[in-house]
């Protein structure tokens, strides 16, 4: 976080700076070059999933045509071959979110897996009967959902971190949750729905005093920031590709090797294990005693490429426009007479919650999409949250750094729309 | 030609949503059920008053956590409906289901469709087939009420569309 606010102060008007030529970035993504209803496709809902640069998609064509084989298993030619750019990917994605050692980068299906691998293989070993499980009140329903069957399977108790009209979570109130019986602390780095980046390199640092490891829910964070786990000292942090430019399937959770190697396997089968017989079945190590069976190796592949174009564009560099996309279209639309922004945190990123008086967010979506506009238009995955702010539902627009100024203006001038429609 | 934004939401319907009539709970109804689209989150209540196989009286509530509650189409269409039901009987209610449920799968043709009298305003909603949802909720809410389910879900095992039109 501190790494781009301090891009951000050396980069006061990075939308018109020539080292982000976002043009010439579009480019890289074919998906973005194609006309909806008549229009040119705006896509404005990367925070449920963002499209896939070139670069990515011929990489899983390389692996499919001359690669495909299966992994860790063969002596053969093409084995070898796959094995060896599967773990290449996961090289790639240690040095990313900056692990000490790659065999800490389980790889999962996404977030939602690296979480459930969480609760399973740590939260069912070490959690029982009156012990306590802390997340947020933004959580998406998969930091939720998760405890809850934790909770009721052994008689624990979830208690969850309430937060201001504005989005932001209340410390004072998390303090007072933390204490002996908590076990574990999962709260969202970015929350998906409202945009709030949390503090949570100061919340760990709190949770550590109690010795309770904590789970970063990382899929809205990690595309959207630099990441180190290291610094920011997390136990765990999970991500899913398909919403950092890469094919679904794929996704990590990142865990200090200390807790991985005490925790129970979360599925088992094949690759997991060390020997099998009947009487008894000892586990792989690290990684391979988290996945079981075969995995998503092109997915996974792919989030390796992915990285590679992240790095190539220049990480830092591409979340501060996106800093500077939000803050611009955060201004444009709330100067929409009868537009409510849901979500003011100081700390926000990518994501822009709106509502429409007396215009239900589905209509919203539907004048949108007429538009060539793709927005989420719902509860986003985070019921709560919309209780919270005594709305049925938002709509949301969701940047990345291939979206432009025009795209935000296109944006308001459908809003505009739905509000002669609805006149 | 006009734009299909505007065949969707035309005048009736946006009139509708904004003063929906019939909009309030009803104490001495004897039919009610409750209808969910759990993906998009509309939330209707629907009462009837039924006696000897007439509808005598029919009205809806929308369940929400803010003012706008539920979308327009939704709205609309539980508004209408019930402007077209009042009075019915149990047979022309099922008639009247049936031909709604058949303008927007597109299986009806015009004639027909005249038959369905104001209820053709929503035939705009075929060209967008991720509303038609939200068209019939309330009426497969209504045909829960009359078959005296107490809920009626546009999702999985209560998932009117796969009885729909039967």
């Amino acid at each position: 976080m501190s790494v781009t606010k301090t891009s951000l102060l050396e980069t006061p008007d990075i939308l018109t700076d020539a080292r982000w030529d976002v043009e010439r970035i579009r480019e890289d993504f074919p998906v973005l070059r194609q006309m909806v209803n008549g229009k040119p496709l705006v896509y404005l809902d990367n925070a449920a999933s963002s499209q896939v640069p070139q670069i990515v998609i011929d990489r899983g064509s390389i692996y499919l045509e001359q690669e495909h084989s299966n992994i860790h298993r063969g002596v053969h030619y093409l084995s070898q071959r796959a094995t060896t750019a599967y773990e290449g990917a996961r090289e790639k994605v240690k040095r990313f979110i900056n692990a000490r050692e790659a065999r800490e980068c389980i790889f999962v299906r996404g977030a939602t897996e690296g979480i459930n691998l969480v609760m399973h293989g740590y939260g069912r070993k070490f959690i029982g009967e009156g012990d306590e499980v802390i997340i947020s009140a933004m959580e998406h329903h998969s930091n939720i959902v998760p405890w809850q069957m934790l909770c009721e399977e052994k008689n624990a108790r979830l208690r969850v971190i309430p937060m201001n009209d504005q989005g932001e979570l209340l410390l004072d109130e998390y303090d007072a949750l933390l204490n002996e019986r908590t076990k574990i602390v999962a709260i969202a780095h970015i929350s998906n729905a409202l945009g709030t980046i949390n503090p949570v390199k100061e919340m760990i640092a709190r949770a550590h005093k109690y010795g309770v490891p904590v789970l970063l829910d990382g899929a809205q964070g990690a595309p959207h920031l630099t990441v180190d786990v290291q610094d920011l000292d997390c136990d765990f942090y999970a991500l899913s590709g398909h919403k950092m430019f890469a094919p679904t399937g794929s996704g990590v959770v990142y865990g200090k090797a200390e807790l991985l190697e005490k925790m129970n396997p979360f599925q088992g089968g094949g690759s997991m294990i060390r020997t099998v017989s009947f009487e008894k079945t000892t586990y792989a190590g690290l990684p391979d005693k988290f996945e079981a069976g075969t995995p998503a190796i092109a997915s996974q592949i792919g989030l390796g490429a992915a990285i590679d174009y992240l790095n190539s564009i220049g990480r830092e560099q591409a979340v501060a426009y996106e800093h500077e996309l939000l803050t611009y279209a955060t201004e444009k639309i709330s100067a929409i007479e009868g537009v409510r922004i849901i979500g003011t945190a100081r700390e926000k990123a990518s994501v822009l919650s709106f509502v429409v008086d007396e215009v239900h967010p589905h209509d919203i979506g539907t004048i949108l999409d007429q538009e060539g506009i793709a927005v989420r238009a719902g509860h986003h995955c985070a019921q709560p949250v919309m209780k919270r702010f005594k709305v049925s539902a938002t709509a949301r627009a969701s940047f990345a750094f291939y979206n432009t100024k025009h795209e935000v203006d296109a944006l308001v001038s459908a809003i505009e729309k739905v509000i002669e429609v609805f006149g | 030609m006009a734009s299909p934004i505007y065949e969707l939401y035309n005048e009736q319907v946006i009139e509708h949503s904004k003063k929906p009539r019939n909009y309030r709970e009803m104490d001495a109804a004897n039919r009610k059920a409750e209808g969910v689209n759990p993906l998009c989150g509309d939330h209707q209540i629907i009462y009837l008053q039924v006696e000897d196989d007439v509808i005598k009286d029919i009205s809806f509530i929308c369940i929400g956590e803010d003012k706008v509650k539920n979308c327009a189409i939704s709205k609309s269409s539980a508004s209408m409906m019930t402007r077209s039901l009042k009075g019915k009987t149990l047979k022309d209610a099922d008639t009247l289901f049936n031909g709604f449920h058949e303008m927007l799968t597109g299986e009806l043709n015009e004639a027909a469709q005249d038959k369905l009298g104001h209820l053709g305003v929503f035939a705009g909603v075929r060209k967008f087939p991720e509303r038609v949802k939200c068209a019939t909720l309330p009426w497969h809410t209504m045909r829960a009420a009359l078959n005296n389910q107490e809920v009626a879900s546009t999702e999985g095992a209560l998932d009117p569309a796969s009885s729909a039109g039967g």
